[in-house]
């Protein structure tokens, strides 16, 4: 990694070769995953353990919706690692512009689970549903809580950017929040094929 | 991020990320109703869909781990690190199913 004089002064580098704040946020995406694997290891147990039958794929949840829907984080992911390329040119508009593109896809998506929500809630679906309907909600309610705080930390991300607060040098905030959005829409990945395809 | 080598390709590794997608979800559902007709082997093949689903939500998620987070251009120490907590995950899970295989 490029030392620049400014950046270098203001940050200290850690051990491992990067700043502290990308550290910080390696470390805490590593107790996440553990987080996320503790959901995932208990739902394994629930599921094969249990007594009631498990609904075939599609039987209860709409797989097109949510379908479009991770196709919806996946842009969304795309349009935060455009945010960081803008930035790494200089270029403050397209910085702007990607980053409002990833918090209005985000908001988007956490719309499309409330809407999901609503529906399976008015059906009758509910977390005391059954162990099907409990480690649906607390599987996906945890990410959606997960995407919601991304979207509300990328509000403030933004909010520093109109202020002209990044440029070339010293954008370690963006590339900061950008590691937990992707590793957030990463988990997505997991948790669309095992709760909803599998 | 590293200022060596090509710059990454995002819009390429989007349209992968897309593709195998659509993959997913063809298989889980084409591959299901082309099941249908068959009663033989019925549970071995629904384990070959899951193994497969969960071979593309592995390389969908090596793809956003390496191009989105840098991890193709971090330092071998970082990249540690971000492996670590898959020890002790891959652990837990295999653990866990062994009660029931």
């Amino acid at each position: 990694m490029s030392t620049h004089g400014a950046e270098a002064v203001q940050f200290e580098q850690t051990s491992f070769n990067v700043y502290d704040k990308k550290l910080g946020m390696w470390v805490f995406l590593a107790s996440e995953v553990m987080f996320f694997t503790g959901l995932i290891g208990s739902y394994i147990i629930l599921r094969w353990g249990a007594s009631e039958s498990w609904p075939a794929p599609g039987e209860v949840l709409n797989i097109g919706v949510t379908a479009g829907n991770t196709f919806l984080l996946i842009c969304s992911s795309v349009a935060m690692v455009k945010a960081f390329a803008a930035i790494e040119e200089g270029d403050q508009k397209h910085l702007k512009l990607w980053l409002l593109a990833t918090i209005v896809m985000g908001a988007s998506f956490v719309g499309v689970q409330a809407y999901e929500y609503t529906h399976l809630i008015h059906e009758g679906f509910l977390p005391s549903s059954g162990l099907y309907g409990s480690t649906f909600y607390a599987m996906t309610g945890f990410h959606g809580f997960h995407v919601t705080m991304g979207v509300l930390c990328m509000i403030w991300v933004l909010g520093k950017a109109m202020r002209g607060h990044y440029t070339q040098e010293n954008h370690q905030g963006v590339e900061t929040i950008g590691l937990y959005w992707h590793f957030v829409d990463l988990v997505w990945i997991i948790l669309f094929t095992i709760v909803y395809l599998i | 991020m590293s200022a060596e080598g090509k710059k990454p390709r995002y819009m390429l590794v989007w349209g992968g990320l897309a593709l195998l997608t659509g993959i997913e979800v063809a298989t889980a559902f084409v591959v299901r109703k082309a099941l249908e007709g068959f009663e033989i082997g019925h549970e071995q093949v629904t384990m070959l869909i899951i193994l497969i689903l969960l071979g593309l939500a592995v390389w969908k998620a090596l793809l956003v781990a390496l191009y989105f987070m840098h991890l193709k251009w971090e330092s071998k120490a970082l990249r540690w690190l971000a492996v670590a907590p898959l020890l002790p995950a891959t652990i837990l899970v295999v653990v866990v199913l062994m009660e029931y295989v």
